[in-house]
């Protein structure tokens, strides 16, 4: 067997895999042991990286529509599931997101986690959340996707729950019942999709195509269909979140520790958003032609209340929270116009949202570890105390609210682009009326950025801090940040190192729609 | 005179063969609680220990013939097929066997510590084990009312095994009465089914119920016959609102008992419900299916609702499998149009079920030696001096709360496809909306047991570590392994289709 055979068995397995492992070797070091779980930790996540890379570097990008690296084992074969993975071009730019943001978090977390500390029950966490995440992105079976969009839930109930804020335990059970409502749905309606496309596989290309066939043979009503898809929706948008589920989002990434905000912005939301693209849309066509109108209506209603709801926030932290609410309406937005230009910025949003809010909540972290309070009034005058970090917060504000030339501007402009045109099956007039009000939400979040931006960072310090002495950026936070910084620059420059990624699969998917009357 | 009438008796009873292979898994167990008792008279006062390791052994021991017919692979039938040997009756023998065996781990510790009667526990025990060994190979009314009050009696006196206790008191009293008055609406059911089939046998049954003609019109009777049988056995299953003695019982009742009364004795209301339901009455699921419809919706429903209030971890237990018992019978509701999927889903709940259950009552018999309480509210701080029993309970409370990639959610999973095939029905996409939601209300509460694991203080600042006895250890990596392999592989539901029926 030479190398890229085995790359190509075995790949994506080791990738998504050695971050558990490593979980499992944590737990028999024992506790006294700091360091080493530390090394162990930050090893599982370099060495499932460094696969990664490998699995990346040696992809097709000529032919990224195609599934690539596939490997299809029989699993459970009395219910149909079987061990189906394989990477295209919607999987590749968060898969990359996942392997950059997990060992980041790391270093980040090295020398100061969250109270009440316990780095090795932490970290082993942390890995269960990185075999979750990678493996929802490779999952092709549905029902290996279900197990592992799961499996995310425990760890970070956990990461909530214990290491969180004063509100801890009411904000991790939130978290849990409200995902978990969803998913109960979810998997009912994977159920009836797979018995209703012939009932041999839970493949979704398979799926994909018995529902295909069943629709061209005119047996499969299109009110199950819409049904079906409203399982999906709930289970996804839940996940995403989108308005009225938003309510467990605040809440969540305010009581998480540092770490476990980031990476609830940067790739467990990204799961609700990416499973409406790769199993929702893409199974069921039809009756996301239906529901499209509705999840646009929900995408600018969740735009302009996130920015309402920001303007209202007195904490730092729980404004970023809201404004994820608002920037996940954007990615909602680029999805349902159901066209490749809304979709390649639905994806490019994603990354972008994960790399700026991630961004953003670790700098919030920080800020809250050097003056013990979020508060936004209690702050002010970061630019004299710790010029850096006040500068660097002031770059990912602006990447935040859009600015041309930042990773931000591409997920965003985009997708209110694409409302014009929305696929020839949805009322023109409607999504240009969703397009208008998505617009002045770019407004809303302009101001209620900036205008965090010059409580925290203008003036002069509070009286409070004024003798303070505060500590600017550390070297465990440049390391973590200089990537993500770096390519929020790159990303606004060169948005083609994404979109030429995604755009053959999501053209395809696109003249899918175009074909719908 | 005499020797001609002697004759014609003699003439008229025929020697029926006895196949001593598919006996013998019953014959062993029956040697060894006779081997129970007679080690226990001849040991002295003071050696406790070796009755246990008996039984343990003598339930083994059982186990190899089970292998062996399994191996083997003939379908048996034995007196005129009241008594057979398929693959479902293996499946559950194994089954009950091996959670029995985690029993006498459970209960090693548990009754050579307190001031029981030593002998006597597992000779009763082992008896009830014999009911249920009987009771999965029982194809006919009265095999299958004997195997009953052979399972039910000794468990009615373990139940109230602490008999200085008040609560010990009520759980045998309780349960006694309540089944009681069961069997007796059981046998009532039977007689009327007797009576227009005239025959005992279930495929006799199942002929004259399908038909529903006899004398006259009979349709009326035929329900009632087997609503009543059917009722009675809810009681056993703890199914709402048959479930009144489940929480007092399983409160008083020395822990180990609530684990064998919740797992193995619920397993066997649930063999004798599946012979019944998918052989007696298969011509009758317009009476069975509604009936299940509503008994499932009710069981899941009222038993998570009154799950969520409960301070008593045991009770709390009790509850969820309430609850539990109802995601079972979920599958039942739709055994019209999908008996194949009903019968592989609940063999396929009982074992991932009978795995994380006893897991999580092993861990509150580990906890409990130190808090010596059964409050969650003593159960704050775990984390902080018995990490590795905390992450255990935690495995097993999602396991049954269903969140993969543990057992549990494979159980759900099956229930929710047996739902939903051959094709989407109202009642039986409804149902599955109802477990879908039930779920969830279900999570709230084992994630309260979790939360104050991992994020509450030690409510009396006592953290000396929890010492767990080998025996407690040994049921908790045997249940834990069970629990994770039935998540991930397709072992559970491989054994949940292979347990099929003779066929008639």
């Amino acid at each position: 067997m030479d190398n890229n055979e085995f790359l190509t068995e075995w790949g994506l397995t080791l990738m998504v895999f050695l971050p558990l492992a490593g979980a499992l070797l944590l737990m028999v070091i024992p506790k006294a042991q700091e360091q080493m779980i530390k090394v162990v930790a930050l090893g599982a996540a370099l060495a499932s990286g460094a696969v990664g890379v490998a699995v990346l570097a040696n992809f097709n990008y000529d032919s990224s529509e195609e599934l690539q690296f596939v490997v299809n084992r029989n699993w459970i074969e009395f219910i149909h599931a079987n061990y189906l993975v394989g990477i295209d071009g919607l999987s590749v730019p968060l898969i990359a997101l996942t392997l950059l943001i997990t060992p980041l978090v790391m270093v980040y977390s090295w020398n100061h986690f969250p109270e009440p500390h316990n780095p090795k029950a932490f970290l082993i966490l942390m890995l269960i959340l990185a075999t979750g995440m990678l493996g929802t992105f490779v999952a092709q079976d549905l029902i290996l996707f279900f197990v592992f969009f799961e499996v995310v839930l425990l760890p970070m109930y956990f990461m909530i729950g214990v290491w969180g804020g004063e509100q801890r335990q009411y904000a991790a059970i939130k978290f849990f019942l409200y995902t978990l409502f969803g998913s109960a749905l979810m998997i009912v309606s994977f159920l009836a999709l797979f018995f209703v496309a012939g009932g041999d596989s839970f493949s979704m290309v398979e799926l994909a195509q018995g529902v295909a066939d069943r629709n061209a043979a005119g047996n499969l009503t299109l009110l199950t269909q819409v049904l079906i898809f409203g399982g999906m929706f709930m289970g996804f948008g839940i996940k995403v979140p989108m308005f009225p589920f938003h309510t467990w989002l605040p809440d969540a990434h305010t009581q998480a520790p540092t770490a476990g905000s980031v990476i609830l912005a940067a790739v467990l939301l990204k799961l609700g958003t990416y499973g409406f693209i790769r199993v929702a849309l893409f199974i069921l066509p039809e009756a996301a032609v239906e529901w499209a109108p509705y999840i646009g209506a929900l995408a600018v209603i969740g735009i302009i209340y996130g920015a309402l709801g920001c303007l209202a926030q007195t904490d730092m932290k729980r404004l970023i929270a809201f404004s994820s609410v608002a920037h996940m309406g954007f990615v909602m937005l680029g999805i349902a116009s159901l066209t490749t230009f809304g979709l390649n910025a639905a994806v490019f949003g994603m990354v972008a949202h994960g790399l700026i809010t991630g961004m953003l909540f670790f700098l919030a972290g920080s800020v809250k570890d050097r003056f013990h309070t979020l508060e936004i009034k209690r702050l002010g005058g970061l630019l004299l105390q710790a010029p850096k970090l006040g500068w660097i917060l002031g770059f990912c504000i602006m990447a935040s609210l859009g600015l041309p030339g930042l990773a931000g501007f591409w997920g965003e402009f985009p997708a209110i682009l694409s409302a014009y045109n929305p696929a020839p099956a949805l009322s023109q007039g409607l999504f240009r009326t969703y397009m208008v009000i998505a617009a002045f939400g770019t407004v809303l979040a302009a101001g209620y950025l900036l205008w965090l931006f010059q409580r925290t960072a203008f003036g002069t310090p509070s009286e409070e801090f004024a003798d303070t002495e505060i500590e600017d950026v550390r070297v465990s936070e440049w390391i973590a940040w200089v990537p993500l910084l770096a390519l929020i620059l790159v990303l606004g420059v060169f948005p083609n190192i994404i979109f030429h990624v995604t755009d053959p699969f999501l053209t395809a998917m696109g003249n899918t729609f175009a074909g719908l009357k | 005179m005499p020797a001609f009438l002697l004759q014609s008796v003699a003439s008229t009873f025929d020697q029926p063969t006895i196949d001593f292979h598919a006996l013998a898994p019953a014959l062993v167990l029956t040697g060894a609680l006779v081997v129970v008792l007679l080690v226990d008279l001849f040991t002295p006062k003071g050696s406790r220990g070796i009755v246990p390791s008996v039984a343990g052994i003598g339930i083994l021991a059982a186990m190899v013939p089970v292998l062996t017919l399994a191996l083997d692979g003939a379908d048996r039938s034995m007196f005129g097929g009241a008594y057979v040997v398929d693959n479902f009756s293996l499946v559950m023998q194994a089954m009950f066997l091996l959670a029995a065996y985690v029993v006498v781990l459970l209960s090693t510790n548990y009754i050579a510590e307190g001031d029981y009667a030593e002998g006597e526990y597992y000779f009763l025990l082992l008896s009830a084990l014999l009911g249920m060994l009987v009771m999965a190979s029982s194809r006919d009314l009265v095999t299958m009312f004997v195997a009953l009050e052979l399972l039910s009696i000794p468990a009615y006196m373990l139940a109230g095994w602490r008999k200085r206790d008040r609560l010990g008191n009520e759980a045998g009293v309780k349960y006694y009465l309540m089944g009681v008055f069961a069997s007796a609406v059981t046998l009532y059911g039977m007689s009327l089914l007797y009576g227009i089939s005239g025959s005992t046998l279930f495929t006799d049954i199942a002929v004259a119920v399908a038909r529903g003609d006899g004398f006259g019109d009979t349709t009326p009777f035929i329900t009632l016959g087997v609503v009543f049988v059917l009722v009675g056995f809810a009681f056993k299953v703890s199914a709402v609102p048959f479930h009144t003695w489940a929480p007092d019982t399983y409160e008083g009742a020395p822990t180990p008992v609530t684990a064998f009364l919740s797992v193995n004795s619920k397993a066997a209301g649930f063999v004798a419900l599946l012979q019944l339901i998918l052989i007696a009455f298969i011509g009758r699921d317009d009476v069975v299916g509604p009936l299940m419809w509503v008994l499932a919706a009710l069981t899941m429903t009222v038993g998570n609702l009154i799950a969520l209030r409960q301070t008593n971890i045991v009770r709390m237990l009790a509850y969820s499998g309430v609850a539990q018992a109802g995601f079972m019978l979920a599958p039942l509701a739709v055994v019209g149009s999908n008996s194949d999927g009903a019968r592989s889903a609940v063999v396929t709940y009982l074992l991932i079920y009978a795995a994380m259950n006893l897991g999580a009552f092993a861990v509150v018999l580990a906890v409990a030696r130190k808090t010596r309480s059964a409050e969650i509210a003593s159960w704050g701080g775990l984390f902080e001096y018995a990490p590795g029993l905390t992450v255990l309970m935690t495995v097993f409370l999602f396991s049954l709360a269903g969140i993969p990639p543990l057992g549990g959610w494979l159980a759900k999973f099956v229930v929710f496809r047996a739902l939903l095939s051959p094709e989407l029905t109202a009642g039986g996409v409804i149902l599955a909306v109802v477990v879908g939601v039930n779920s969830v209300i279900a999570l709230y509460y084992y994630a309260n047991v979790a939360r104050q694991m991992w994020m509450n203080p030690v409510p009396d600042g006592d953290r000396t570590p929890v010492r767990v006895p080998f025996s407690l250890a040994a049921a908790i990596a045997l249940t834990l392994v069970f629990t994770v392999a039935f998540g991930v592989s397709n072992l559970a539901t491989r054994f949940g289709d292979l347990a099929t029926f003779l066929p008639a």
